[in-house]
């Protein structure tokens, strides 16, 4: 029995810290943007070291268990989670702010925005509930919509707003029909434990099939996986480019960790059943990966081949799904870490060579980079290096660890396959180092001029990121595998 | 410590050089140059300090690096990574020194790669970890491809990431399978490891079956890089499109990986897969051997030429590699030695004669020998150790490549020795053709009456590799003798896989009691031949 106070505060307050915080960090944060008006410098400020409050906060790495009646459930797992999240908003963020001022475009609701969505991401991987993870959704989905749709003088991120609402709020139809079904089935159960052991008992109901499928249709809308990816290259490419980085990474690291606990709790031990879905899942993941990378390689547009490459690291990312097993567990985690870094990385110097009216997207704007602007060039190639999965850079490690995890669960064509969806990638990530290294400026092309400013901050922190994962992975591995 | 140091100087080079003002171009060569003999110094200290009545691993380091998978940074050499950490020091210090005048354009970029790759090319001959080694494999390509991308010739975008592509291919295959095999090495002993050093010891238990997928795809991997029949078709146009220092590390250094990990890996990890596939392996380098030789002879620009030769003679390696006898082994082991000497030399020559002509057309030279009289000695050196005559250090791994193929009760054919014996006859069509044409001849154009000869500095980087092939060529036993109790070992734990018995038991006693003195192995091997 754990003592219900906690320095005479109750003992949930102590548990939910992070969430708690967070929730508390984003309303301050409108307070503060209400009350002083056209500051945005102030609620920068305030948005940045709330956000470091809830990093330490979610580093007290709190014991296993739940909170709030069984609501939220805490430990390891979902402190991995706020602080990827955190950290996340907090590098797209300090890039932001420059982007936008280079944009003439800087309100404070982006700030705001992004607190929100981020809030609704922790949830996700907080929730213990079926009604948890629905808001922890919506939450950030539609902070998801109104960031899309933030330039809005702008063609594209109209479209890509209102074509990631629309679509959007037919993904989440799905979903909720599915948890419909899924409750019952089980007899009313919404905590997770309960459908787990509700499961457990019939798992070969027709009306839980059903739910699982509906729920599984939802959740690869959100992680943007094949066939359910079409709303991702138009809206990747539309949004602003640091909120590209933020819905790419953070966006799809809480989908996942929504999806990993509801397929825990929805999918029984060792039924046939079991069996079946996790043979959809691979399937999924093994078309997105493919899918993803051949279209991928057809792009001429940095922003639109970074998207179709992440379709294709959605499909990476749910072979820990597939797995089912702690290690594939650990390996998603670490691929999303590492991912996080490489694509904010990638994203915000494709941000910081981005003109004022959307243009220098397209590949041949990066012919003799390496020339201009030496640095950035370098810092680019890094990137992709690290997306290829060249050892010893942070995304190798996360590649490695879920081929581990994939063979070990006995898929091994899944591994293969992502082996050669791996090959395909090279193509086209090398094709950016090719025209910035190999390629000489076009005639007539201006000189880029441009200045990082605070994006350098995100860069540098990105690159050590990837560097440090890289070389050091054991310190990420401790991490997720804590406590379990 | 000093193999350590051959190992590590380079990286501290190569990221040093980044730090330098890109216009202090002196400081950068002799800087660039400095840590290439500096690496040399230490790998040669190494070679010096190699104990060769050992075949056990030496100057072993072990320390953890990712503990949950048990990777360890654990580095060691036996006799045969020790000859190739002593290729890869000399090749890439003489690289150094050739491209001081045959790089103009972004020199700090140039010599921070170049020692970039002979760090890990380094680390690929030393480490004893698989985790290591494959990021050293993997991490080789970076360098290679802005190598061959930056400095290349006018389809050099085409040919780096066609030569990445192709690399990445088989190396993404032969991570799966290296995962596959840590995972059963954790269902057999229950821990998750890539120490080399079990793998070796539990991959072999493993039944034909799986072993064939594995031997597939480790096979692919290390083929690519060698490059054999039929996945062969990127060297070529790399050969073509890379600044000729370029080419010569190809030639000399990478495809020595490949012939490396065919051993080290290959025949250690899947002897039963090895001998079910020894006829096919040695097959595909015949193929190699008759293909890449006619090829060769028909082609008329030298780069290419070059190419389809090593094609050629690298066939012959594979053959004797699938041997699997003392005699094979040691002579690849010895001759992509020589070869990477050879190699090195002949394509130091042609950078000479193409850079000064601004061509790479055979046709295009003639009566060199006239103009250029210090040349033809050193180029008709290298392409007389390169067809194998006696005296030089082609003849011996020659020689004992087709003693391997004909007496190997693996293979059990004199075919495949036949063939060897003509890859002679055609390294002799095309190597002397381009000699005749290059240097013989009547010298009837205008342009090439006017051809200087070697300065001193081009002199200097020929000599290292020269007298090496003299030394090899007069005195095989300093180099050999380093190889022998190593590859004795190998081929008698190979022996008693396939017929229970062996005449090499000496050296796998020893494999195993590293500490027990000669006396007390010899009884054990009399005992045992009793029993």
């Amino acid at each position: 029995m754990r003592p219900n106070l906690f320095y005479g505060l109750p003992v949930d307050l102590f548990y939910g810290l992070p969430i708690v915080l967070m929730t508390f960090v984003c309303l301050a944060a409108i307070v503060v943007s209400a009350l002083l008006r056209n500051n945005s410098k102030v609620v920068f400020v305030f948005s940045c070291v709330g956000l470091v409050a809830v990093i330490g906060a979610a580093c007290l790495l709190f014991p296993n268990g739940t909170a709030f009646q069984g609501m939220i459930s805490v430990g390891v797992y979902s402190s991995f989670f706020d602080i990827l999240f955190c950290s996340a908003a907090l590098l797209v963020m300090i890039a932001g702010r420059s982007y936008l001022q280079r944009m003439e475009f800087e309100f404070d609701e982006f700030y705001l925005l992004i607190l929100l969505a981020t809030s609704g991401m922790m949830l996700m991987a907080h929730a213990n509930h079926l009604l948890i993870t629905f808001i922890g959704i919506e939450v950030m989905s539609v902070s998801f919509y109104v960031l899309a749709a933030y330039m809005r003088t702008k063609t594209l991120s109209v479209e890509a707003g209102l074509k990631y609402f629309l679509l959007g709020a037919f993904a989440t139809g799905f979903l909720l029909y599915g948890m419909a079904l899924v409750y019952g089935a089980t007899g009313g159960a919404m905590e997770f434990g309960a459908i787990r052991s509700a499961v457990g008992r019939e798992p070969s109901s027709l009306l839980l099939m059903a739910g699982t499928g509906l729920i599984i249709v939802g959740l690869c809308f959100k992680v943007a996986a094949f066939p359910f990816h079409s709303w991702a290259p138009d809206v990747y490419q539309g949004a602003p480019t640091v909120v590209t980085a933020f819905m790419s990474t953070a966006g799809k690291a809480a989908a996942l960790s929504a999806f990993y606990t509801l397929m825990n709790a929805l999918i029984p031990d060792g039924s046939p059943e079991a069996t079946k879905i996790y043979m959809l899942l691979a399937v999924i993941s093994a078309a997105s990966m493919l899918f993803g990378n051949i279209v991928a390689a057809t792009q001429t547009n940095v922003k639109r081949m970074l998207a179709y490459s992440s379709v294709a690291q959605a499909g990476y990312m749910m072979m820990g799904l597939v797995a089912g097993t702690k290690a594939g567990m650990t390996g998603m985690m670490m691929y999303l870490a590492s991912y996080m870094f490489t694509q904010i990385g990638a994203l915000v110097v494709a941000s910081i060579i981005e003109t004022k009216y959307g243009e220098n997207l397209e590949f041949s704007d990066y012919a003799g980079l390496s020339k201009s602007q030496p640095a950035l060039a370098g810092l680019m190639a890094l990137f992709m290096f690290s997306m290829v999965g060249i050892p010893p850079l942070a995304m190798f490690f996360g590649k490695y660890y879920l081929f581990t995890a994939a063979i070990d669960a006995g898929f091994t064509w899944l591994a293969v396959v992502a082996a050669v969806a791996t090959v395909i990638s090279a193509y086209f990530y090398l094709g950016l180092i090719v025209t910035m290294y190999f390629k000489q400026q076009n005639e007539g092309q201006a000189v880029l001029q441009t200045e990082p400013g605070l994006s350098g901050i995100t860069l540098v922190l990105s690159a050590s990121g990837v560097i440090m994962l890289g070389l050091l992975p054991a310190l990420l591995v401790k991490l997720t595998t804590l406590g379990l | 410590m000093s193999l350590i140091f051959a190992l590590f100087a380079p990286l501290v080079g190569s990221i040093a050089l980044l730090l330098f003002d890109r216009v202090a171009l002196r400081s950068i060569r002799y800087t660039a140059l400095t840590v290439s003999l500096a690496a040399f110094g230490f790998a040669l200290a190494a070679f010096l300090g190699f104990d060769a009545s050992s075949p056990q691993f030496q100057m072993v380091v072990d320390k953890p690096w990712i503990p949950s998978i048990d990777a360890g940074f654990r580095i060691g050499v036996d006799g045969m990574s020790i000859l190739f950490v002593l290729l890869t020091a000399i090749t890439m210090a003489v690289a150094v020194l050739a491209s001081f005048k045959t790089i103009h354009e972004r020199e700090k970029q140039w010599y921070s790669m170049l020692l970039l790759l002979q760090f890990s090319v380094t680390g690929c001959f030393v480490a004893l970890d698989t985790m290591l080694f494959y990021t050293f494999f993997e991490l080789l390509l970076i360098p290679m491809y802005f190598i061959i991308g930056i400095w290349g010739g006018e389809r050099r975008i085409y040919a780096a990431l066609k030569f990445f592509i192709y690399t990445m291919f088989g190396s993404m295959i032969m991570l799966v399978a290296l995962v596959w095999l840590s995972l059963y090495v954790q269902q057999t002993t229950g821990h998750f490891t890539t120490n080399l050093l079990i793998l070796r010891e539990v991959a072999p238990t493993l039944g034909l079956s799986v072993q064939t997928w594995l031997f597939a795809a480790f096979t692919l991997a290390f083929c690519i890089k060698i490059p054999l029949f039929p996945v062969h078709t990127w060297l070529p146009d790399v050969q073509e499109q890379s600044p000729v220092v370029g080419a010569m590390i190809v030639g000399a250094v990478l495809f020595k990986i490949g012939v490396y990990g065919l051993i080290r890996f290959v025949l250690e990890f899947f002897p039963a897969a090895s001998f079910e596939y020894a006829t096919v392996m040695c097959a595909l380098g015949a193929i190699a051997v008759v293909y890449g030789g006619l090829v060769a002879i028909v082609q008329t620009d030298i780069k290419r030429m070059a190419a389809y030769a090593l094609v050629c003679s690298l066939g012959v390696v594979v053959m004797g590699i699938f041997s699997m006898t003392p005699e094979g082994l040691q002579g690849a082991i010895i001759q992509t030695f020589n070869h990477g000497l050879s190699v090195s030399a002949l394509f130091l020559c042609i950078g000479y004669v193409t850079e000064r002509r601004k061509s790479t057309t055979l046709a295009d030279f003639g009566g060199l020998a006239r103009v250029m009289p210090v040349f033809t000695v050193f180029f008709a050196i290298s392409i007389f150790s390169l067809v194998g005559l006696p005296g030089l250090n082609g003849f011996v791994g020659e020689y004992l490549l087709l003693l391997g193929t004909f007496r190997s009760p693996f293979l059990n054919t004199w075919v495949f020795g036949i063939v060897g014996a003509v890859s002679g006859t055609l390294a002799a069509a095309y190597f002397l053709k381009m000699l005749q044409k290059i240097a013989f001849g009547k010298n009837d154009r205008e342009e090439n009456q006017v051809l200087s000869d070697l300065t001193p500095l081009e002199i200097a980087q020929l000599l290292p590799a020269t007298i090496l092939m003299l030394w090899i060529g007069l005195y095989p036993a300093t180099f050999m003798r380093v190889s022998e109790e190593s590859t004795q070992a190998l081929v008698g734990k190979l022996e008693v896989l396939k017929f229970g018995k062996t005449t090499y038991a000496e050296s796998l006693e020893k494999m195993k009691h590293p500490t027990k003195s000669e006396h007390q192995n010899n009884e054990e091997h009399k005992e045992s031949s009793k029993k």
